[in-house]
Parts: C-alpha cells; sequence; structure tokens
C-alpha cells in the first residue's frame, strides 16, 4: 500500500529520514516529503513520533493481479546444466524445494534442458518428483530465447506456484525474461525462502541496498512467485539412489531463436576461478603491494583447495584481472571460508563476502573495518604470516 | 544506429559508512552517482556511434533530480536525455520499472537498447533482461567485449561464471555490460557545454502511452513485506601472540575445517 505522510502533523523531526532504506524522504520547506523512489517498504511507519506517516489503502486496481491464483500448484526448480553436467546449485535449490513442498504439500519438479537422460535420473535421487526434460541439441548451450521460451511454455501448461533458479550467470540472465513474459515477480538473489501458511506466500528474503539491509519481499497477487537463489546458501537435498520418480520429456518444437552462442570458452587455467562456487577462498587486496603477492595467494589456496578473490583495489592497480574481483561491482560470495589478506574492507568489498561462514581477516590495521565481520582477526603482516602458513601445511601434509 | 542507454541514479555507496552501534548505512552527506555498470554502458552507446554513426539517447526513471544523471550523460557525448518521473511511477518494482522504461522506447525508432549488468543499490540485474522482453526483442547479458557490428547484427563476447561464450544477435538487441567492456571516457569541455544547454525530455505515464494500472505500485507484482537489518556476526576472535604463535592457531582453524 502507499504510504502519504500528513504534512499537517509532520513536526520536521527528520527521524524517517534516518530510517529510509531507499532515501526516498526529503525534506521540503521542514516537511518531510516522500518521492518517487519510495518502494512502500513501511519502515518509516513506525518511527514517526508524531503518527504522521500513514498507509493508505490502495483503490485503483493493478494492472498485473491475476483471479486464478489457485490454479497454480508445485513448486519447480530449474537446474541449470554446464557442457551436460547439472551444476551443484541445482542439487541445493531441491534441497530448499523439497522443504517448500513438504510446507505446501505439493509435489516437486525439475526442469532440465539440454543434458541426458542420467542427468534427469540424478535428479529425482537429489529429491524431485518429477522431472520436466529437454534433451534437444537447442539446450547444450546456455541461450537466453530457447530457455525462456521453453520455461514460459511449460510455467504456461502446468502452471507451479513457486519457480526457483540458481543466481547464477544463467539463472540471472534468462529468468528475468521468463518473469516479463508472464508477468509475474521475481525476487534476485534469495538467501532464504519460507512460506506463509494461510496464503501459502513465499517469503523471499534477499540482501538490499549493498547487502546491508535484508528485504523481505512477497509476490502476493500473481503466479508463479518466482526467485533466484544464490549458490551455496541452501543445503544440498538428499541423496537416495532409491527414489523413483517420473521423467516427462518435453520438445522444443516452434521454438523461434534469434541469438545464436558460437562458441563457449571455459577458463582452463589451472587456478580455479569459480568464486561463486568455491568453498574456501583466499582474497588479497592492497597490502599485497603487487601482482607478484598474488602468486603468495595463489601458493596457499592451491594448498587449501580454494580459489582466489581480490578486493577492488588490487584489480584496480592491474594485479589480478576482474574475474577474480569480490564485492559490489565484482563478485557476490558465500563460501564456508573466507581467508582475507590485506584488504581492508570498504564497504564495496564487505558486502560481497560478509556472508561467508567462517571470515579470517589478516591486516597490520588493527582499525581495518574488515576486522568487523571477521571470525578470526590476525593483525600481522601478511608477508610475514602467509609464507609461515604455507610452510607449516606443507609439513602438515608431509606428516 | 539509434541507441537507447538506461541509466540510473544511485547513491555512491564506496563513499557509505555503517554505523557500528546499529549496522545501518550512514547516508548523509553522500553524493547520489550514474550507476557505476550503466557508465559502461554509455561509454559502449558513445563508441559504437564513433564506429557506426548515428544517435546516443539516455533513458532514466526516477524523481525530478535525476535530471543530473542524464546531464552527465550528456557532458560525456550522448545527444539526448529523456526522464521518466511523476508519482505514477512510485512503488515500481524491476517488472514495473521494465514495462516503463520499454513504454518509453517503444515510442523511440531504435537499434540497440544499453544497460548496465545491474545497478549497485538492488543489485537484481533483472530489469534488462525484462525490457528486452517487453520490447520482444533479444538480449545478451554480461557483455566484456563488441567483436563487430553489421547493419542486422552483432557479435559479442558475454561473460559466464567458468569463461566465456562468443554470442551472435541480429538487430535490434539488448545488452547488459561488464566493467571488462571499456573504460569511461571524462566529459569534455564541449560536451559540459552541450550538457548545460540541453532540453531534458520530462516525460509521465500518459506520454508513453502506458495504463496506469501497469505502472508503480498498481503495476508491481512483487512487494517488500518487511526491512530489517542483518544480525551482525558475533563472537569474533583475535588471535594474539607472535606471527609463528598467530600461524599455530590458524593451522588449527584449517585442520578442524578440514581445508588441510
Amino acid at each position: 500500500m502507499p504510504v502519504k505522510i500528513d504534512r499537517d502533523k509532520c513536526s520536521g523531526c527528520e527521524s524517517c529520514l534516518a530510517v529510509c532504506p531507499y532515501e526516498s524522504i526529503v525534506m521540503k520547506e521542514g516537511k518531510a516529503f516522500i518521492n518517487e523512489f519510495c518502494q512502500m517498504c513501511k519502515t518509516c511507519l513506525e518511527v514517526c513520533p508524531e503518527g504522521a506517516i500513514k498507509e493508505i489503502i490502495e483503490t485503483k486496481p493493478s494492472g498485473v493481479a491475476m483471479d486464478n491464483l489457485d490454479d497454480y500448484k508445485g513448486v519447480w526448480i530449474f537446474a541449470e546444466q554446464r557442457d551436460g553436467i547439472v551444476a551443484p546449485v541445482a542439487n541445493e535449490l531441491l534441497g530448499a524445494g523439497r522443504r517448500l513442498a513438504g510446507r505446501l504439500q505439493v509435489e516437486l519438479s525439475a526442469v532440465l534442458f539440454g543434458a541426458d537422460a542420467a542427468q534427469a535420473e540424478e535428479l529425482i535421487k537429489w529429491g524431485a518428483d518429477k522431472v520436466y526434460f529437454c534433451e534437444s541439441e537447442l539446450f547444450k548451450k546456455f541461450n537466453d530465447e530457447p530457455y525462456s521460451n521453453l520455461l514460459s511454455k511449460l510455467i504456461d501448461t502446468y502452471k507451479p506456484e513457486v519457480v526457483l533458479a540458481g543466481a547464477t550467470a544463467i539463472g540471472r540472465s534468462f529468468l528475468p525474461r521468463v518473469a516479463a513474459r508472464l508477468r509475474s515477480g521475481l525476487t534476485a538473489d534469495c538467501t532464504s525462502l519460507d512460506v506463509e501458511d494461510d496464503s501459502r506466500n513465499l517469503v523471499q528474503t534477499r540482501p538490499a541496498y549493498g547487502g546491508n539491509i535484508m528485504a523481505s519481499i512477497l509476490c502476493p497477487r500473481t503466479r508463479p512467485q518466482m526467485a533466484t537463489v544464490r549458490p551455496k546458501v541452501m543445503k544440498k537435498g538428499e541423496y537416495d539412489p532409491a527414489r523413483k520418480g517420473e521423467v516427462i520429456r518435453v520438445d522444443a518444437d516452434g521454438i523461434p531463436c534469434r541469438t545464436k552462442v558460437l562458441e563457449a570458452h571455459r577458463e582452463t587455467s589451472g587456478h580455479k576461478v569459480n568464486l561463486q562456487e568455491a568453498d574456501v577462498i583466499v582474497s588479497g587486496g592492497r597490502g599485497l603491494k603487487s601482482a607478484e603477492g598474488f602468486k603468495l595467494l595463489h601458493e596457499l589456496a592451491s594448498l587449501i583447495n580454494g580459489a582466489v578473490g581480490s578486493s577492488r583495489a588490487a584489480v584496480d592497480e592491474g594485479w589480478i584481472p576482474y574475474s577474480h574481483q569480490v564485492g559490489q561491482t565484482g563478485k557476490t560470495v558465500c563460501p564456508k571460508l573466507y581467508i582475507a589478506c590485506g584488504i581492508s574492507g570498504a564497504v564495496q568489498h564487505l558486502v560481497g563476502m560478509q556472508s561467508s561462514d567462517t571470515i579470517i581477516a589478516i591486516n597490520k590495521n588493527p582499525e581495518a573495518p574488515i576486522f568487523n565481520v571477521a571470525s578470526y582477526g590476525l593483525i600481522g603482516d601478511l608477508h610475514e604470516i602467509v609464507p609461515l602458513l604455507i610452510k607449516k601445511i606443507k609439513e602438515h601434509k608431509e606428516k | 544506429m539509434h541507441i537507447v542507454v538506461c541509466i540510473k541514479q544511485v547513491p555512491d555507496t564506496a563513499e557509505v559508512r555503517i554505523n557500528q552501534e546499529t549496522g545501518t548505512l550512514i547516508r548523509e552527506g553522500v553524493p547520489s552517482i550514474i550507476n557505476p555498470y550503466d557508465m559502461h554502458a554509455i561509454e559502449a552507446a558513445l563508441w559504437i556511434k564513433e564506429q557506426k554513426g548515428g544517435k546516443v539517447t539516455v533513458l532514466t526513471m526516477g524523481p525530478p533530480q535525476a535530471e543530473a544523471a542524464l546531464r552527465e550523460a550528456i557532458s560525456m557525448g550522448a545527444d539526448d536525455g529523456v526522464l521518466l518521473t511523476g508519482r505514477e511511477f512510485a512503488g515500481s518494482d524491476t517488472l514495473a520499472t521494465s514495462f516503463s522504461l520499454a513504454s518509453a522506447i517503444k515510442k523511440l525508432q531504435v537499434d540497440m537498447v544499453i544497460c548496465g549488468k545491474q545497478a549497485i543499490d538492488g543489485d537484481t540485474a533483472q530489469v534488462g533482461p525484462e525490457v528486452a522482453e517487453f520490447l520482444n526483442i533479444p538480449h545478451i547479458s554480461y557483455v566484456r567485449k563488441i567483436n563487430e557490428i553489421t547493419d542486422g547484427g552483432i557479435k559479442v563476447e558475454r561473460l559466464m561464471d567458468e569463461g566465456f561464450d562468443l554470442v551472435e544477435s541480429t538487430l535490434p538487441v539488448l545488452l547488459t555490460v561488464v566493467r571488462e567492456l571499456n573504460q569511461p571516457r571524462l566529459p569534455s569541455l564541449k560536451g559540459k557545454m552541450n550538457a548545460k544547454k540541453a532540453e531534458i525530455k520530462k516525460l509521465g505515464g500518459p506520454e508513453i502511452g502506458a495504463p496506469t494500472e501497469r505502472l508503480g505500485f498498481s503495476g508491481s507484482p512483487t512487494q517488500v513485506k518487511r526491512i530489517f537489518t542483518p544480525e551482525p556476526r558475533i563472537g569474533r576472535s583475535m588471535i594474539e601472540g607472535t606471527p609463528a604463535e598467530q600461524v599455530e592457531a590458524l593451522l588449527k582453524i584449517l585442520i578442524e575445517r578440514k581445508c588441510v
């Protein structure tokens, strides 16, 4: 519902300005005023000491509301494949999907394009009751148009109430097209999912405003309720080789396509770069002092089976390619272990890694903000600590 | 070649500090900037215009002060600025935003639409692909290199999670771009003069021919239920001692977590 400020009651105390996460309240002639950036989050309602902020009941008809919400049943997950192998995030989605399907007392289905039948069977063992499966060549390489066309068509036919996909390069690129075609809501990059019992609404929680606030989003007037889910956040489903399910083959006839994927180049260098799926990340910042410094981190990372990340500062210095950058303008990661070496911890970096399970920070400056998000802090020179750690790990491995 | 660049004015998060007591953002005095990814979108459009000729229009939706972002883009070399503004757009989620932008773009004859990969305040990366769908044109996300532009098509490299793809599309097309694509130029003196003089076209719902029930809150399937501050990390411990002692403790943590 829209929110309005009663200008007669407003005392101009500005308490609402401070809490608005969207900077949508401005002062005009000594009174608070809500501008077009308002997202109707209602945070300001509670803080106004004068009770001047009110919710007004919307009477204008909605242009998107559907009247057949009850026709939609079931939880779907989109299982993305890369080079024919289902990505790990699909099993995490099956874990989350199973929980939601249990709450809603409906079936859990997976959708798989462009892999072989054995991969479809695997999805059943990971928890799917049904797999909608299209083996067509058209889907071997990821291509937005055929992917969105076929998924929209399937959703239109079978009407699931919830559709989840990974918040990966693939999921984040084509799910918005599907949402726009179906005129339903999509919430990006969710880190937690729940169900409201009475309404069956999916409560989709995601970091917003640079990860410093969390927002719970609902999609109450339309179906399906779609969300992309951040990799490595949800627990994988339980693998049961004896589980039985149904594989439903679908064909891709008459899917038009204006884009063509000519070549797919995969990173083949020895260093793991897929930061978003790494369990361990060793990350470096300005404190490394040179490109040479990253050699140390690569060595440490390879010893503990990790990937190498970096702060924006190190990328800007040209010490390491942008594909390694963690943070707001780089990648958002949440590994089990994040080791930050010589990273001071600017907000723009913190928002990309602060949800990691365990954070170890090594920094010379005891005041560095990175220590505020760290599980373990080491004040010291990384050029002393890291080489020593490498040596100790090697000794330990030889034992 | 007519290229429309969709941009967004956002608070400069590099300037944002966190209040350690409350865990909330301190936004006082934080300047507004053009979303950093959109700077690369503007640069890409200007570069294509230099190669192929044509015109670059920058488009944004926001409060009246978002005009400053359009003027900045013009100072870099864009030809025209269009601002979607009005109460009817209030409360727009990504779908309503995309619908509004697409409605405005439909009024222009365009060969290409370029957007930044995502905005740094919402981080959804949804508006670009959704605009493409509403326009019924193809899109390519995360473009890191433009290899070739012909009369009817384009060939680009898109960044993926584990490498990159070479992708071809017909025109018109919508691209979303990443930082690797280019280095945004600085405004020129002539550009600054143009920006001062430029007339920014301001459009509301009626001007873009969009039914009001598809705009703003009424046109938004998603609603914010609640906003809260994430729980701060508890139980931080500092590992003290000589470097050798620190490393010993660190090794123990790594062994406990089965990293070694």
